[in-house]
Order: C-alpha cells, then structure tokens, then sequence
C-alpha cells in the first residue's frame, strides 16, 4: 500500500550525495514503497537541500528493523556524547 | 496482433497549459487503435511504469504517461522527483485532472486513434484514476488498481489535503474496472466492496475483482509484491475490459 505517511522536518548540517557534499536543510521521512530496497515497505529518508535542486538529496531506504536499531543507536550515540557538546 | 511499436518521450501541455514530460507508446502497423492513459505510482515516473505503456503499445493501444511529477523537478531523475513530489505535499487532485486531460487530448488527435481514451492508474493512481474518471465526461473506461482513500480518508500524516472521492461517484462517466489484493490494508476488502455497493445503487457500470493470496501492486514485476497468478488474471481482465470500450 502506498501510505502517504510523511514526516517533515527541519534540519541543520551536510550530506554527500552524487555530486559531492551540501548542506542540507530539510529531511522527509516515511514508510512507503522503496525505490530500490527489497522489501515491500521500509522506513524511508530524504536529507534534502531544494534549494540546490531535487538531486541533492541523500537517500537511505531500510527495514523496518534496521530503521528501529539505527534510531535507537543514533539515541544512544547522543546520549553518551558530554552532556555540554549536544546541548 | 504484431506487437511492433514505437516509443518516445514528448512534452504535451499538462494541467494549466504548463508543458510537462510524458512517455508516449503506440503501436505500428495498425489502422485504428484505442488509447489509454496510464497514470504512475508514487515513487514516480519509473521505468517500469513505461514498461507498461509498452506492454499497452504491444497489444494495439496508444499509451502516454504524464510525469506527474514534472513540475517539482524537471529534468530528474525519477526518485529524485518523486522525493521532491513528496516534499511539496504531493500531487494536488486538480492537476492530476488537468494533467489526465491534456494526455487524453494528445491520444484523441493521433492519426489512426479510433477517438476512444481510457485510463489506469496503479497505487496512488488507482485513487487517481477513479478521480479522473469522474471528473472527466471525455473517458471511455477506467482501471483502479488497487487505489486507496475512494471512500476511507487516507492515515494521519498526509501533508496536503487528500479528501475521499466517494462523493464523485454520482459523477463517474464510464465503466470501471477495480482490481484489488484480498491482502491489502489500503484499501481494504470492505472498502472496495463498499464502493461497489455504492456504485450498484447508483446504477454505475463497473466490475471489481479481488484476488486471495495477493497484496498491494501485486502487478509490480519488479517488487516482492509481485503475485504472478493475480498480475496475470488482472492483465486478462484489462484486455477483456478495454477490448469492449476501447478498441476500434
């Protein structure tokens, strides 16, 4: 099914797509078709910069699975960085 | 049927009289044909969707599909506009119609077209193509595959206003043909049996099947999704349905 679900968020920092690396400024995030995954459905991300164009964009498509372990990761990388340099 | 075709892409003038990209396919060596327009899913104007516009071309029709998608990224590649789609919220109903429109008008004015446009739509399309079909009087037959948000609103979360369409359906103009997966949760079975209650006692002329064993896109050859029993019996379907009001 296609489930229109999209998370959109504003975001700070760099991406290397393609062409190099960009800043990016934007991330839309969803569980929908893929593209390219062999799956029927993975959690999808965009880091985008529109105002670059549509090519810059970083892609990543992964399991459901994968999406929970790399959420709970990046989590866990925050948390165990000083307090004083995630503020 | 020789299955000899041509294929290109042009750029017809799209809702709005905005040029936008189409892929165009049609047979050869054909007096007369019907036409289709088939519409894409959401992750884009895709290879595989021209793929099928072939597989229409190879049977007798004419096909084009417009990049519905065109206008938030020209020039790029299909999931790169697909993801900038998204971003902007999405295909707006109103464009998607004029877009159809514009396509039907291309495949009415083609030498050898017998004047008869049909259209299909897969996945998000599906819903597109029952939107098409009763906003647009021109069509000759339609094919729903598996399109949700006809009479259930679409989840939470959508980010431009995705209305149901069930209030079209007095509108609906020409036959409809609704193939859907017993599997699938968008739409579910009760959803399209409950469009076709409605559009029995409406007095619309339609026919849905629904396939067990099968989920969403079972058509797609190129996804797990793929159900080859259903793709098959659907393809069937289609050319049964399209040979009665689409072909010369």
């Amino acid at each position: 099914m296609c489930t229109y679900l999209t998370e959109k968020i504003k975001i700070t920092g760099s991406g290397k797509g393609a062409t190099g690396w960009f800043g990016v400024s934007d991330a839309s995030v969803y569980f929908d078709h893929p593209v390219h995954a062999a799956a029927e459905h993975t959690l999808n991300i965009d880091f985008l910069n529109p105002g670059k164009g549509p090519q810059a964009r970083v892609a990543v498509e992964l399991t459901a699975a994968s999406a929970r372990e790399l959420a709970r990761a990046i989590v866990a990388a925050l948390d165990s960085a000083p307090p004083e340099m995630v503020a | 049927m020789n299955e000899a075709l041509t294929a290109e892409t042009i750029t017809i003038a799209g809702h709005g009289g905005a040029e936008i990209e189409a892929y165009a396919a049609r047979p050869l060596g054909t007096d007369q044909f019907g036409s289709v327009v088939v519409i894409h899913h959401m992750p884009g104007y895709d290879s595989a969707t021209k793929e099928i516009a072939r597989k229409f071309a190879a049977y007798g029709y004419s096909a084009v599909v417009p990049n519905l998608h065109y206008r938030d990224a020209p020039g790029a590649s299909p999931d790169d506009a697909a993801a900038a789609s998204r971003a902007n919220g999405g295909v707006p109903d109103e464009q998607l119609v004029g877009d159809v429109a514009s396509a039907a008008d291309y495949l009415r004015a083609q030498d050898g077209s017998n004047g008869k446009v049909g259209v299909i739509g897969y996945c998000s399309g599906g819903r597109q193509s029952f939107l098409a079909a009763c906003s647009l009087p021109q069509l000759d037959a339609a094919v729903d595959c598996y399109g949700a948000a006809v009479i259930n609103p679409p989840p939470q979360g959508f980010p431009i206003s995705l209305t149901p369409l069930v209030d079209k359906a007095e509108d609906l103009a020409c036959p409809l043909l609704g193939l859907f997966g017993a599997d699938d949760k968008f739409p579910p079975p009760a959803e399209t049996a409950e469009l076709s209650r409605i559009l029995d006692g409406l007095g619309k002329e339609h026919e849905f099947h629904t396939y067990e064993g099968a989920g969403h896109a079972f058509f797609s050859v190129n996804r797990p999704s793929y159900r080859v029993e259903a793709a098959n019996d659907g393809w069937d379907k289609i050319w049964d349905f399209y040979g009665r009001y689409l072909a010369s």
